[in-house]
C-alpha cells in the first residue's frame, strides 16, 4: 500500500496514508506516538529525515519492551508542508487517534498553527528545530535551541576568536531569521559594535540568484575590518548561496560565514571542499565523538538501511525530547496529559554529546553549544564548544519587549510569560 | 616498525637534551613536525611559525597537508604522518621524507585539528616559502597571499624576490603585496606614499581595504594622501559597479531565458498553459546527478565531461517523458485551457512526488567541472567561469532553436500547425505527430536547461517550483508566440532585477518587478513582441 501511496502523487499519499493509519489498529494495549512531520511539499526535503528518526527511535524502545508494559504505535501523518493542514492534522491525531504526545513541525509557522490545537485539546507537543524563543507554551516542549543557545554563542566565538568587528546577518525573510537577527542586533550593539558595521538583508524563500549579494558581502567586507557573515538563510537556498561563495572565491579565512540552519543533511547536496572553514552552530555534530553517538549513527544507518545517511541536530533534538518523555511518563505511570506535564519539569536523560540534557520549568532543555567548521567530506569538525551546558532561554534578555519575562510552568506560577517587573503573569505575546 | 622505533628514540633524545649538537637537520625537522601533534589549536600558529623559520622546502608539502587537514598524530608514540583514508584504514606515509609508513586503523590515529586561524597562518607561511619557488604559479600563490596576510617582517623578502622576478604577473602581484605589506611597517613616509600610489594604481577591493583600515593608523601627513587614493579608487569603482550589476543582469537574464525557452515552445507556440514545465528542468537536473553518479563511481576521470554526457541524455529522458505526457494526456485537451493547466498540475505533482520516492527529499550533489568552477577578473569585475557558461550555453540552445523552427522542415511543419491547425491538416501535415513533436521538443529544451541549472541551484525534487512562475513571466511579458520576445523579455528582466536588487534588496526588488510586469501587461496585454495578422484571432 504505502509504495502504491508514494507514486499516486502527494494528494493521494495524504488521503491514502490517513485513511490507512486511523482505526486500522484500534487496539487499547498500545500507547499511540503522533509524528506530525511534512513527508511531502517543500519541507519534504528536511522533515521526513524526522519522521524516519522517530519511527526508529519508536521501533527501539519496542525491542526494549515498550513503555508501561504496552507496545509504542506510531501514527504517521503527512501535513504536506501545508501550514493550515499542520494545525488539521494535529487535530486529527489527538482526538481521532488518541495519540498520547506529538513529535512534529518545523518551522515556527507551523508550530504556530498547530498551538492552539495543542491547547484547546490539551496534548503534548515536541517541537525539535532550532527556533527565535520568544514564546513558551504550556503544551508544547522546545528541545531545539533557543537564541541563546546557539546564535549568540556563535557571535561571541567569532568575536572572540577570529576578532570580527564588521557583520553582515543574512537570512531568509521569515519570523526565525528576522526574530534571531534582531536580538543579534541588539546584542551586538551591547558588545560596542557601531551600526555602521552591521548589514542587514533578507532574501526571498528558496533565493537562488546570490550573485549580487555574494557581492554585496565581499564590498562590505573590504572596509579593513575583519567581517563575518551570520547566515539564517533557510534550508533550500543555501545550496546556491554557498555555490555562489565558492565560485566567487569567498574564503573562510578571509570572510567566515556561520550558519544556524545548514546541517549535515543540508551539506549533502554540496560539494564542500571550497567551503572548508565556514562554520556552523549546533548542539550535535554527526562527528561528535562518543559511545553514545557512535551507537546512534549505526543504529541509524542499519535502520535506514543506507551506509552514507547522515545524522542532525534536530534528529538529537527528538533523541533527547523522545527519551525525556518516555522517562516522564515512567514516572507518572500514566500518560495522562496533566500528570505527563507536571512529570516532565526536572526530567534528566543523556544526550549524544556525552552529556545529560534537563528539562527546564520554562519547557527548553540545557545543552552544550558547539561551534564547527565545514570538512571536505560533508562533516563538521567541533572548534569550540561551551565549557557547560546552556539554559534556553524563552525571553530574550536582550529585546525591550521581552527582557522582564520568564516561564514557570511549575504549580504555583505555571505562567509562560511572567512579567518580573510587573509581578503579572502575561505579557507580550500569550 | 623501525621507523617507529626511530622516532621513539628521537622523541626520547629531545626529551632529555632539547637540542644534542650534531643533530641531523632531518632529525630536526621531524621534530618540528612532531610537536604539531601535541599542540593545542591555540599553539598551532606558533608551531606554524617555527616550521616555516626552518625555510627547508620540504616543509611545504607538511604545511599544506596540515591546512587541508590530512595530518594525524599517531595515539602510541605521537608522531605525524601524513595519512589518507583507503578502505576503514589509513595509509600512513611521513610527511618529511615521503616514506611509506604502514596502514593503522582509524582508531589509532588523532587529526591535527585546524581552524581558520590555523590555516591563516599555514597560507602566510607557505606564502614565504614559496617566494622563490621554480614554478611562477607557486610565486603568484605566495605573492596573492602575501598580499592577503601582510606581515611586516617578509618586506626584505619581497624586495628580495622583485629583485629577481622576470614574470609579468608575478611582479605585479609582488608589487601590491609589497605596498600592502610597506604601509604595515615602519618604513619612512615617503615609502609609504609610494606604496599608495601602488595601490590606487592597482585599484579593486582589496585595495579600498587596506587603505581604509590604513587610514586610521597612518601619521597625520599622510592622510591626505591616502583619502585621495580611496576617492580615486572609489570613483572608478562607481564605474565597475555599474558593469558588474550589467553582468549580473546579463546572467540572471541568461537563467530565465534557459528556464523560459522550452515554455516557450510548449505555451508561446502552442498554446498549452503547462505547469509541469518546471518538472521537466528538474527531471534534467537529476539525468545530470544520475550522469555523474555513474561517472564518479566507474569513471572517475569523465569527470569534466559529464555535462557534456548529461546534455543529450536530458534532452532524450524529458524530451521521452513530455511525448508520454502529450500522447496520454494533452491531446485530449487542445482547445480547453483551463482543464490542461489542472492537468498538467497534476503531474507536476505526481512527478515530484516520483522523484522524492525514488531518490529521496533531499538535496543531491551535482559538482562544477574544473571548467565551471572558479572565477576570473575581468578589469573591477568578477566573472564566475559558470555563469560565464551558461549564457553562453543559453544563446547557444536559442540560436539552434531559432534555426530549427526557421530553417528546417520540421520546423515549417511546426509553425504551419500552430498557425492554421486546419490548413496545415488539409496540406497534408499529420497534425497530430507534429503535435507530439513540438511537445516533445519544449520538454526536451526544459531537461536541457535543467542540465545547466544544476550548476548554480540545489538539485531537489523542488527544483522546478521556484522557475515555474518565472518561466510564465518571461513569455507573457515577451510575447506570447515569439522566441525573440522571450529573448528580450528574459534579459530585460534579469537586467532590471539587478540594478533594482542593490537598492530595494531581494524581496522587494521582485516584487517592484512583479509590478512593473503586471503595469505592463496593462498597457500592452500581448507582451513586448506581439504577433500581428489573422493567425492571432485563430
Amino acid at each position: 500500500m504505502n509504495i502504491k501511496a508514494r507514486v499516486t502523487g502527494a494528494f493521494l499519499a495524504t488521503i491514502l496514508s490517513t485513511t490507512a493509519f486511523n482505526g486500522a489498529f484500534a487496539a487499547d494495549d498500545t500507547i499511540k506516538v503522533g509524528i506530525l512531520h511534512s513527508l511531502s511539499g517543500t519541507m519534504a526535503i528536511s522533515e521526513t529525515t524526522l519522521k524516519d528518526a522517530m519511527l526508529m527511535l519508536i521501533d527501539e524502545q519496542n525491542k526494549k519492551g515498550g513503555l508501561l508494559g504496552k507496545k509504542l504505535e506510531a501514527v504517521v501523518v503527512d501535513p504536506a508542508s501545508d501550514w493550515p493542514l499542520f494545525a488539521e492534522k494535529a487535530r486529527e491525531l489527538v482526538s481521532v487517534d488518541k495519540v498520547s504526545a506529538v513529535f512534529g513541525c518545523w518551522t515556527s509557522v507551523s508550530r504556530k498553527s498547530v498551538l492552539p490545537v495543542f491547547e484547546e485539546l490539551n496534548s503534548i507537543l515536541f517541537y525539535p528545530v532550532q527556533y527565535e524563543g520568544e514564546e513558551s507554551q504550556r503544551n508544547v516542549f522546545y528541545t531545539g535551541a533557543a537564541p541563546n543557545q546557539q546564535a549568540v554563542p556563535a557571535v561571541d566565538y567569532l568575536m572572540e576568536n577570529e576578532s570580527v568587528e564588521r557583520w553582515v546577518l543574512a537570512g531568509t525573510d521569515y519570523v526565525y531569521p528576522r526574530t534571531t537577527n534582531k536580538i543579534l542586533e541588539a546584542y551586538l550593539i551591547s558588545k560596542g559594535v557601531k551600526p555602521e558595521d552591521i548589514m542587514i538583508n533578507y532574501t526571498p524563500f528558496g533565493h537562488s540568484d546570490w550573485q549580487t549579494i555574494v557581492s554585496d558581502i565581499k564590498k562590505f567586507g573590504s572596509a579593513g575590518k575583519k567581517t563575518a557573515v551570520v547566515s539564517t538563510i533557510n534550508g533550500d537556498a543555501n545550496v546556491p548561496f554557498y555555490k555562489e561563495l565558492a565560485n566567487q572565491g569567498v574564503k573562510a579565512e578571509d570572510i567566515p560565514v556561520v550558519a544556524f540552519s545548514v546541517g549535515e543533511e543540508e551539506l549533502a547536496g554540496l560539494d564542500t571542499k571550497p567551503l572548508v572553514g565556514h562554520l556552523a552552530a549546533w548542539n550535535y555534530f554527526q562527528s561528535v565523538d562518543t559511545p553514545a553517538n557512535a551507537e546512534f549513527i549505526k543504529t541509524w544507518k542499519a535502520y535506514t538501511k543506507n551506509d552514507k545517511r547522515v545524522t542532525n541536530d534536530p534528529m538529537e533534538a527528538h533523541y533527547i525530547g523522545f527519551n525525556m518523555w518516555l522517562k516522564a511518563v515512567e514516572k507518572a505511570g500514566t500518560t495522562d496529559t496533566d500528570a505527563v506535564l507536571d512529570a516532565m519539569i526536572g526530567v534528566s536523560v543523556p544526550n549524544l554529546s556525552g552529556g545529560y540534557s534537563t528539562m527546564m520549568p520554562n519547557h527548553h532543555i540545557t545543552k552544550p553549544v558547539l561551534i564547527g567548521e565545514i570538512q571536505s567530506d560533508g562533516q563538521f569538525e567541533t572548534v569550540w564548544e561551551t565549557p557547560g551546558l546552556v539554559v534556553g532561554d524563552e525571553w530574550s534578555d536582550y529585546l525591550p519587549d521581552s527582557k522582564d519575562l520568564i516561564a514557570d510552568w511549575r504549580a504555583p506560577m505555571s505562567c509562560g510569560n511572567f512579567n518580573v517587573a510587573t509581578g503579572k503573569c502575561g505579557g507580550k505575546g500569550s | 616498525m623501525y621507523r617507529i622505533l626511530q622516532t621513539l628514540l628521537i622523541t626520547l633524545c629531545l626529551l632529555v637534551s632539547a637540542h644534542v649538537t650534531g643533530l641531523r637537520a632531518a632529525d630536526d625537522l621531524s621534530a618540528l613536525v612532531n610537536a604539531l601533534g601535541t599542540a593545542k589549536l591555540s599553539e598551532l600558529d606558533d608551531r606554524i611559525e617555527a616550521l616555516a623559520k626552518s625555510g627547508d622546502p620540504r616543509v611545504i608539502p607538511v604545511l599544506e597537508a596540515l591546512g587541508e587537514g590530512n595530518l594525524y598524530a599517531r595515539k602510541t608514540d605521537g608522531s605525524v604522518y601524513l595519512a589518507t583514508e583507503k578502505g576503514g584504514s589509513f595509509v600512513l606515509v611521513d610527511p618529511v621524507d615521503g616514506a611509506q609508513a604502514g596502514e593503522v586503523p582509524k582508531g589509532e590515529l588523532q587529526k591535527i585539528k585546524v581552524n581558520n586561524s590555523v590555516r591563516r597562518a599555514v597560507r602566510s607561511a607557505l606564502g614565504g616559502l614559496t617566494l622563490f619557488s621554480t614554478d611562477a604559479g607557486a610565486r603568484l600563490k605566495a605573492a596573492q597571499s602575501m598580499r592577503q596576510t601582510p606581515n611586516a617582517d617578509a618586506l626584505e623578502a619581497i624586495d628580495k624576490a622583485l629583485a629577481t622576478e622576470k614574470d609579468g604577473a608575478v611582479r605585479k602581484s609582488l608589487d601590491e603585496a609589497r605596498a600592502v605589506t610597506l604601509l604595515i611597517s615602519d618604513r619612512s613616509d615617503d615609502d609609504k606614499r609610494a606604496a599608495i600610489k601602488t595601490l590606487a594604481e592597482s585599484g579593486g577591493r582589496e585595495a579600498l581595504g587596506v587603505l581604509t583600515s590604513a587610514l586610521s593608523s597612518a601619521d597625520a601627513s599622510l592622510k591626505p594622501d591616502i583619502e585621495a587614493a580611496l576617492q580615486r579608487i572609489e570613483q572608478a569603482q562607481v564605474f565597475w559597479n555599474a558593469g558588474q550589476n550589467v553582468w549580473y543582469g546579463l546572467s540572471l537574464g541568461s537563467v530565465l531565458l534557459l528556464a523560459a525557452i522550452g515554455l516557450a515552445i510548449t505555451f508561446g507556440v502552442m498554446g498549452i498553459i503547462n505547469m509541469a514545465h518546471g518538472e521537466m528542468v528538474m527531471l534534467g537536473a537529476y539525468t545530470t546527478f544520475l550522469v555523474q553518479d555513474v561517472i564518479r563511481t566507474s569513471y572517475p576521470e569523465l569527470f569534466d565531461w559529464s555535462l557534456t554526457i548529461a546534455l543529450p541524455l536530458a534532452f532524450l529522458v524529458t524530451g521521452i517523458i513530455g511525448l508520454a505526457i502529450e500522447r496520454s494526456v494533452i491531446r485530449f485537451l487542445y482547445g480547453r485551457p483551463l482543464e490542461t493547466l489542472l492537468a498538467t498540475w497534476g503531474i507536476s505533482l505526481i512527478l515530484q512526488q516520483a522523484v522524492r520516492s525514488i531518490f529521496g527529499p533531499t538535496n543531491r550533489e551535482v559538482g562544477n567541472p574544473s571548467w565551471m568552477a572558479g572565477a576570473f577578473e575581468l578589469g573591477g569585475l568578477t566573472i564566475t567561469w559558470n555563469r560565464l557558461w551558461i549564457i553562453v550555453f543559453a544563446l547557444a540552445v536559442f540560436a539552434a532553436l531559432l534555426f530549427l523552427l526557421k530553417r528546417t522542415s520540421m520546423g515549417l511543419r511546426m509553425r504551419a500547425v500552430t498557425q492554421n491547425r486546419r490548413m496545415a491538416s488539409s496540406m497534408g501535415i499529420r497534425t497530430p505527430l507534429v503535435d507530439a513533436l513540438t511537445f516533445a521538443l519544449g520538454s526536451g529544451i526544459a531537461g536541457m536547461a535543467g542540465v545547466a541549472l544544476s550548476q548554480i541551484d540545489n538539485v531537489s525534487p523542488n527544483l522546478g517550483q521556484g522557475y515555474i512562475i518565472d518561466s510564465f513571466m518571461v513569455v507573457v511579458f515577451g510575447g506570447v508566440g515569439n522566441l525573440w520576445g522571450t529573448l528580450v523579455g528574459a534579459f530585460s528582466l534579469g537586467i532590471l532585477n539587478k540594478f533594482l536588487e542593490p537598492y530595494a534588496g531581494a524581496v522587494l526588488g521582485k516584487i517592484l518587478v512583479l509590478v512593473l510586469i503586471i503595469l505592463f501587461i496593462q498597457k500592452k496585454p500581448r507582451g513586448l513582441f506581439a504577433l500581428k495578422g489573422r493567425a492571432v484571432e485563430a
